[in-house]
C-alpha cells in the first residue's frame, strides 16, 4: 500500500492545481475534467487514442526505469529514439517490396533498437571510461544527434525532394492498427505496438529479477562501491545499462515509424523522451506501475485536445510537469542514486 | 567583420553569464541545477510580460521575480523535501515550458509568441545589461570568496554536515544560493527577450544547458565561468557569420560547443573537480 | 558535589528505526571535572554525546545546561557553551583552517567576512591552550592530528566551557594522546568549565577522568571513581558478563611450504598521488595467519585495496598461488581463489536496501547462475545455510540487510566470504564495531578457515585481536613494514613502538 502513497498523492496535488488554473482562465473545473473524461475514456475512439498516446510513453518509461535501476539517468531518450526512428524508416524503406513480414518487422524494429542502443552506450563509455557524469552526456549527445539527423534528412540526402521526411516503408514492415481487429476502437491509431509494450515491460521485470545481469544491474545501482568490491565490472554494467536503456527508447521511434506515420519525420517526438521520466518515477520503477502511468499520462494527452475549446490545451502540459514535481519530492526513495 | 564578430560574442554571452553565474551559485551549495534552462525561459516570458505591461524596467523586475520563484521551488524540493536534484530539475523545465506557453495563449492568446517590446539602447556596448553582467561577475566572486554568506554556501556545499554541527543553518544557506541562480538566470532570460524585442515559445533554446556545461568548464569559479562563456559565445557567433560560407553543412558547427563540452567533461580538455557534496540529500 | 551541574541528562532515550541506541539514561557533568564515558562500539556513546550537543533530539527526556533546558539545535548547545569534537572529523577540506574556525559565527566588517581577525582569533587561542597550527592552511592538506586541533580550536572559538570529546586517541600517536590529555585536563581545571571524554581505551580512561561511567547497549551499568576501580572491573561492567575468545593454541605451528600471497616491492599511491603503501614484500603461507598492526592511515585501506583488485599498484606485484595477479581485476582475482572481508561493510561488503540474500550472493552469482538465468531459491538455500553457520540473528534470507545490527550484518559478509571457494582470505578490521557474540564468531570461523589451510592475511588496529589469532604480526608505519614479530614475542610496548615509528627493524624497512 505504501507503495501507492506517492503517485495518489502526485496525483491530488496535480488535480488542485489543475482547478486552481482552471479557475483563473474563468472556466469551472468540473466542466473541464468531465470533458476531458468524455473525449478519452468516453468512447471506442477515445480509449482507442489513449493506447496510442500511452504505448511510447510506456516504453519511453521502461527506457528510463532500466538506467535508474542501474543508477543511472538516462535523459538522452530524445536523441536515441530520434535515430532509432531513423534508422527503422531507412531500412523499412530499403527493403525488396516482396519481404515477408516477420521479416521485415523484425529488420525494420532491430535497427530502431540498434540505433537507439548505440546512441545510448556512448554516454555510457564517457562515463565508464572518462567519469564523465550521464546526465550531462546525454543532453549533450541529444543535441548533437538531432543536429546530426538535421544535416542527414535533407532533400539530396536521405529526405524526400522539398521536404523534411523519408519515402515510406514498405508495407509489410507497418504494424497494423488495432481497430483493424477491435473495430469498436474507431479508426483510433492505436496499433499493435501497444502489446510490444506490454511484453517490454514483462521483459523487463524478469530481467531484473530472474538474471544474473539484472542482479548485477541493481546491485550497482544501489551500491556502486560494494556492487565494484565484489566482482562486478562497473564500466560494463554502465555501458550494457545505458545501452539498454537507449534500445527501449529507439523501439519508441521503430513504433512511431511503423504503427504510426510509416516514414521519418525530423521533430516528431515532442519531448516524449524527458516524459519518460515522469513516467518511470510515477510507476515507481515498477513495469506495472510504468503501464499504468503511461496510461494516465496517454489519458491527459489525449484530453488536452478535447479541452481544447474550453481551456488551452497548455494546462496539460503544466499539469503533466506538475505530477512530475509532485512526483519527485515524494519518492526520493525510488532516485537513491549516489555514492553511499 | 572582427567587430561585427566580437559584439555579436558579447550579446550572445549575456545570457550564458547570467545564468552560468546563478549555476554558480546553486551548485557552490550543493544543489545541482539542470533547471537554468527553465528559469532563462520563465525570465524571458515574465520579462516580456512586464515590459509590454509597463516598460523594460517592470520587464526586468518581473523577470528576476519569477524565475527566483520558480528557482526557490527547485530549492525546496531538492532541499527540503530531499528530492533527486536531476529530476526535480527536468521537471522544473517542463514546468517552465507548459506554464511559458499557456500564459503566453492566456495573456496574449497566441502560441508562438508576444508582441513587440521596447528594447534597450542601440547595440550591445550601450546596453545597461552588458555593464551589469561585468559588476555581476566582479560581485559574485567577492561575494564567495569574502562573505560570511559565501563561506557557508561553499560550506553547505563541501559538507554540509560540518556546517550544520556548527549551527549553520544549511537548508536556509542552499536555498538562498538557488535563489539566487534564479534571480540570475531570471536577468539572463529578460536579456534574451528584451535583446530580440519579443517573447518567443522555447526561446531559451538549449541555453541553459551551455550554461551549466560552462559553469563545469570554469571549474565552479566565477570569473572561469564567465570567460568559458564568452568562449562558447564566441563560437556560437562564429557559427552565425560561417553559416553563409557553409551553408549545407551549418548543422555541423552548431555541434561544436555541445561536442567542446562533452570533451571538457571526459576530461580530454583539463579536468575539474565539483563541490564534494554536490547532489547530495 | 556543587549544587547545579554544569550540564545534566535525564532519563533520555533515542531510538534510530529499530534500534534503541540510548534507553533512559542519566548523566550529571560537574564542573571541573573530566567524565569519561566509556563502553563497547554501539553502546550507545556517540548518540549520548550527540544529544547533549544538541545534534540529535532525545525521544523522551530532558537535556539541561546550567539548569536550563537545551534546545535541540546545534546553534543552541554552541550558545550555551557545549563544544564537541567528533570521532569523524567534521571539518571542510577544502577551506582553510581559519575560515573552518569562524564558520557559522564569522568575524565581520561591513558586509565581508573579516579574515584577518579570523587569523588573529586562531593565533591566539593556539597560543592559550598550546596548539600550534597555521591559519592559512587548507585542511586538506593537514595530517590526522592537526586536523583534530582544529576541531578542538572550532570549539574553543566559540567560548566553550563543557569540551565533549568523542574517540579523540583513537587515530593519534601516543605522543600526540599524552599531549591531548594534558591540555583536556588543563581546560578543566578552569573556573566553570569541564571535559567528557568518551573513550574505550581503558588504561588511557582510568588515568585521565575523575569519574567513569560505563554504558552497555544503550543504558548506564556504572559509575566509579577514579582510584575505585579497575581496568578488568569495566571491561566486565561493559561486556556485561565474562567472555573468553578464541585464540589461537600455543604450539600449532604454521604448515611449510610455499606462501599462498605473496607481495613483492608493492607501491601503491593514493587518490592524491602521494605514496601509501611504499614497497612492502610479506607472504602468507596455508594455514597461517598473518597480522598487519598499525595505526590507522599508514596504508592499510590502500594495501587492502590493491590486494583486492580495487586500486592499481603504482609498482611491484601481487601474487596469488603463485600467480602474478596485479593486472586481473576484482573478479578474475576472485576466480583465482581470493577472499575479501573489506574494512566498511556497508560501503563495500553489503548491499543495504536488498535482502540478506541479495547480499550473500555479491561476487559469487555464477554458483546459482545457469545459462544467464539466476536461481533465487538455490541462492536462498545457501545464504540460509551460511547464516546458520555464522549464527546470523534475522528472519531468513529474504530480511533486507539493513535491518540487521552492526554485528550480524559483519556475519553476513564474513559467511559470504569464508564460504566462498578460495585459498587466501584477507580480513581487514573484521571485529570493528561488532558485539563480542559476534567476535566469538568471527574468530572462530577465521581459525577453522585456517585449519582447513588457507593463507590468512589480517588487518587490525586491535593489538589483542592480532596476539590472539596471528603466527606473526607485522607493523606498517607509513607505508612500510617498520616490524615483525611472532605472537609470542610481541609485547603492546614493543609493536606501540614500531607503530608510531619510534623504531624499527632494519632488515624489514629496507625490503
Amino acid at each position: 500500500m505504501r507503495e501507492l502513497v506517492a503517485p495518489a498523492l502526485a496525483i491530488a496535488v496535480c488535480v488542485l492545481v489543475g482547478n486552481l488554473l482552471i479557475l483563473a482562465v474563468g472556466q469551472q473545473p468540473l466542466e473541464v475534467w468531465s470533458v476531458l473524461a468524455a473525449g478519452t475514456w468516453g468512447n471506442g475512439y477515445g480509449i482507442g487514442q489513449v493506447l496510442f498516446k500511452a504505448t511510447p510513453l510506456a516504453l519511453a518509461g521502461l527506457s528510463v526505469a532500466i538506467a535508474l535501476n542501474a543508477g543511472l539517468f538516462n535523459i538522452g531518450a530524445e536523441g536515441q529514439l530520434s535515430l532509432g526512428a531513423l534508422a527503422t524508416a531507412v531500412v523499412g524503406l530499403a527493403l525488396p517490396r516482396s519481404t515477408p513480414w516477420p521479416l521485415a518487422l523484425f529488420a525494420a524494429i532491430g535497427a530502431g533498437v540498434i540505433a537507439g542502443a548505440v546512441v545510448g552506450a556512448i554516454p555510457g563509455v564517457l562515463k565508464a571510461r572518462f567519469g564523465a557524469h550521464e546526465v550531462i552526456g546525454t543532453i549533450m549527445l541529444n543535441f548533437i544527434v538531432l543536429a546530426l539527423i538535421n544535416w542527414l534528412v535533407a532533400p539530396g540526402r536521405l529526405a524526400q525532394p522539398e521536404s523534411q521526411s523519408t519515402a515510406p516503408v514498405i508495407a509489410a514492415a507497418t504494424i497494423p492498427r488495432l481497430s483493424s481487429f477491435v473495430p469498436a476502437l474507431g479508426g483510433s491509431a492505436a496499433s499493435l505496438a501497444a502489446l510490444l509494450a506490454v511484453a517490454v515491460a514483462w521483459l523487463t521485470h524478469f530481467g531484473f529479477r530472474r538474471t544474473t545481469l539484472g542482479y548485477e544491474l541493481v546491485a550497482f545501482g544501489l551500491r556502486p562501491a560494494a556492487a565494484e568490491a565484489g566482482g562486478i565490472r562497473a564500466g560494463r554494467v554502465i555501458v550494457v545499462a545505458m545501452a539498454l536503456s537507449g534500445g527501449v527508447a529507439g523501439l519508441v521511434g521503430a513504433n512511431n515509424v511503423l504503427g504510426y506515420k510509416h516514414y521519418f519525420e525530423a521533430g516528431f517526438s515532442g519531448g516524449i523522451g524527458f516524459m519518460g521520466l515522469a513516467v518511470a518515477l510515477l510507476g515507481r520503477n515498477h513495469p506495472l506501475g510504468i503501464l499504468l502511468a503511461a496510461l494516465l499520462f496517454g489519458t491527459l494527452s489525449q484530453g488536452a485536445l478535447a479541452i481544447n475549446g474550453v481551456v488551452p490545451k497548455e494546462l496539460i502540459d503544466v499539469l503533466q510537469a506538475i505530477v512530475i514535481l509532485a512526483v519527485v519530492a515524494a519518492s526520493s526513495d525510488v532516485l537513491r542514486r549516489g555514492t553511499r | 567583420m572582427i567587430g561585427t564578430l566580437l559584439l555579436q560574442t558579447l550579446a550572445l554571452a549575456i545570457p550564458y553569464v547570467l545564468a552560468a553565474l546563478g549555476g554558480v551559485f546553486s551548485e557552490r551549495g550543493g544543489v545541482i541545477n539542470i533547471a537554468l534552462e527553465g528559469m532563462l525561459l520563465t525570465g524571458a516570458f515574465f520579462a516580456a510580460l512586464g515590459a509590454h505591461a509597463g516598460g523594460t524596467t517592470l520587464g526586468l523586475v518581473a523577470a528576476v521575480g519569477a524565475s527566483a520563484a520558480l528557482a526557490g521551488l527547485h530549492g525546496l524540493l531538492c532541499v527540503r523535501f530531499r528530492a533527486d536534484h536531476v529530476a526535480a530539475g527536468l521537471g522544473i523545465n517542463l514546468l517552465a515550458s507548459g506554464l511559458t506557453r499557456f500564459l503566453l495563449m492566456a495573456c496574449f492568446d497566441s502560441a508562438s509568441n508576444s508582441p513587440m517590446l521596447p528594447g534597450m539602447g542601440q547595440g550591445v556596448l550601450a546596453s545597461p545589461m552588458l555593464w551589469g553582467t561585468i559588476i555581476l561577475v566582479a560581485l559574485s566572486h567577492v561575494a564567495l570568496a569574502r562573505t560570511p554568506f559565501g563561506l557557508r554556501l561553499r560550506a553547505a556545499g563541501e559538507h554540509p554536515q560540518a556546517a550544520h554541527s556548527l549551527g549553520v543553518p544549511v537548508d536556509r544557506v542552499k536555498i538562498c544560493g538557488v535563489i539566487a541562480s534564479g534571480a540570475l538566470a531570471g536577468l539572463g532570460g529578460a536579456f534574451l527577450a528584451l535583446d530580440n524585442h519579443q517573447f518567443t515559445a522555447e526561446m531559451s533554446a538549449g541555453r541553459g544547458y551551455i550554461a551549466l556545461a560552462a559553469v563545469i568548464f570554469g571549474k565552479w569559479r566565477p570569473v572561469p565561468v564567465a570567460a568559458a562563456c564568452l568562449l562558447f559565445a564566441f563560437a556560437d557567433a562564429l557559427q552565425i557569420e560561417l553559416q553563409a560560407v557553409l551553408s549545407g553543412y551549418k548543422q555541423f558547427v552548431q555541434i561544436l560547443p555541445y561536442a567542446l563540452t562533452l570533451a571538457v567533461l571526459a576530461g580530454f580538455i583539463g579536468r575539474s573537480r565539483p563541490p564534494a557534496a554536490l547532489g547530495a540529500r | 558535589m556543587s549544587p547545579t551541574p554544569l550540564a545534566s541528562l535525564r532519563a533520555v532515550s533515542k531510538s534510530f528505526g529499530e534500534t534503541r541506541a540510548v534507553q533512559g539514561v542519566d548523566l550529571d557533568v560537574a564542573s571541573g571535572e573530566v567524565l569519561a564515558v566509556v563502553g563497547e562500539n554501539g553502546a550507545g556513546k556517540s548518540t549520548l554525546m550527540r544529544m547533549l550537543a544538541g545534534i540529535h533530539a532525545p525521544d523522551s527526556g530532558q537535556v539541561d545546561v546550567a539548569g536550563r533546558p537545551l534546545a535541540p539545535r546545534p546553534a543552541a548547545a554552541i550558545a550555551a557553551g557545549i563544544g564537541m569534537v567528533h570521532q569523524h572529523f567534521m571539518l571542510v577540506g577544502r577551506l582553510s583552517v581559519a575560515e573552518n574556525v569562524v564558520l557559522g559565527e564569522e568575524p565581520r566588517r561591513g558586509f565581508f567576512l573579516d579574515l584577518g581577525r579570523a587569523r588573529a582569533a586562531v593565533r591566539e587561542l593556539s597560543r592559550e591552550h598550546g596548539l600550534a597550527i597555521d591559519p592559512d592552511r587548507l585542511v586538506d592538506d593537514l595530517s590526522v592530528g592537526e586536523r583534530q586541533r582544529v576541531e578542538i580550536l572550532k570549539v574553543l572559538y566559540r567560548g566553550t566551557r563543557l569540551l565533549v570529546l568523542d574517540e579523540p586517541t583513537a587515530v593519534l600517536t601516543p605522543d600526540e594522546s599524552r599531549r591531548l590529555i594534558t591540555m583536556a585536563r588543563a581546560f578543566a581545571a578552569r573556573e566553570g568549565h569541564a571535559v567528557v571524554i568518551v573513550s574505550h581505551k581503558l588504561d588511557e580512561v582510568l588515568s585521565v577522568a575523575d569519574r567513569i561511567v560505563v554504558l552497555r547497549r544503550g543504558c548506564k551499568v556504572s559509575t566509579a571513581l577514579r582510584g575505585a576501580t579497575t581496568a578488568e572491573e569495566l571491561a566486565d561492567a561493559m561486556v556485561g558478563r565474562h567472555v573468553e575468545l578464541p585464540r589461537r593454541t600455543a604450539g600449532d605451528a604454521p604448515r611449510e611450504g610455499s606462501a599462498l600471497l605473496e607481495l613483492r616491492g608493492l607501491k601503491v599511491r593514493r587518490d592524491d598521488g602521494t605514496i601509501a603503501v611504499d614497497g612492502i614484500c610479506l607472504g602468507v603461507r596455508g594455514g597461517e595467519i598473518v597480522g598487519v598492526a598499525g595505526v590507522e592511515g599508514n596504508g592499510q585501506a590502500e594495501l587492502v585495496s590493491a590486494v583486492a583488485g580495487l586500486a592499481r599498484p603504482a609498482a611491484g606485484s601481487i601474487v596469488l598461488s603463485g600467480r602474478d595477479v596485479s593486472r586481473l581485476d576484482v573478479a578474475e582475482r576472485q576466480a583465482l581463489g581470493l577472499a575479501v572481508i573489506h574494512e566498511d561493510r556497508q560501503l563495500r561488503g553489503l548491499l543495504l536496501g536488498l535482502s540478506v540474500a541479495e547480499s550473500f550472493a555479491l561476487g559469487r552469482t555464477s554458483e546459482w547462475t545457469r545459462r544467464g538465468l539466476f536461481d533465487r531459491g538455490r541462492l536462498a538455500a545457501s545464504a540460509a545455510a551460511g547464516m546458520k553457520r555464522f549464527d546470523v540473528r534475522a528472519d531468513g534470507p529474504t530480511t533486507p540487510v539493513a535491518a540487521l545490527s552492526g554485528g550480524n550484518q559483519q556475519k553476513v559478509v564474513c559467511a559470504r566470504e569464508v564460504g566462498r571457494q578460495h585459498v587466501v582470505l584477507v580480513a581487514a578490521q573484521p571485529t570493528r564495531g561488532v558485539d563480542i557474540g559476534a567476535i566469538e564468531v568471527i574468530y572462530r570461523e577465521l581459525l577453522a578457515d585456517r585449519a582447513r589451510g588457507a593463507a590468512i592475511l589480517l588487518i587490525s588496529a586491535d593489538l589483542g585481536e592480532l596476539r590472539a589469532l596471528c603466527d606473526r604480526i607485522l607493523v606498517l608505519y607509513r607505508g612500510r613494514i617498520v616490524g615483525e614479530a611472532t605472537a609470542q614475542e610481541a609485547s603492546d610496548e614493543r609493536l606501540g613502538r614500531w607503530m608510531t615509528g619510534a623504531e624499527s627493524v632494519g632488515e624489514a624497512r629496507d625490503a
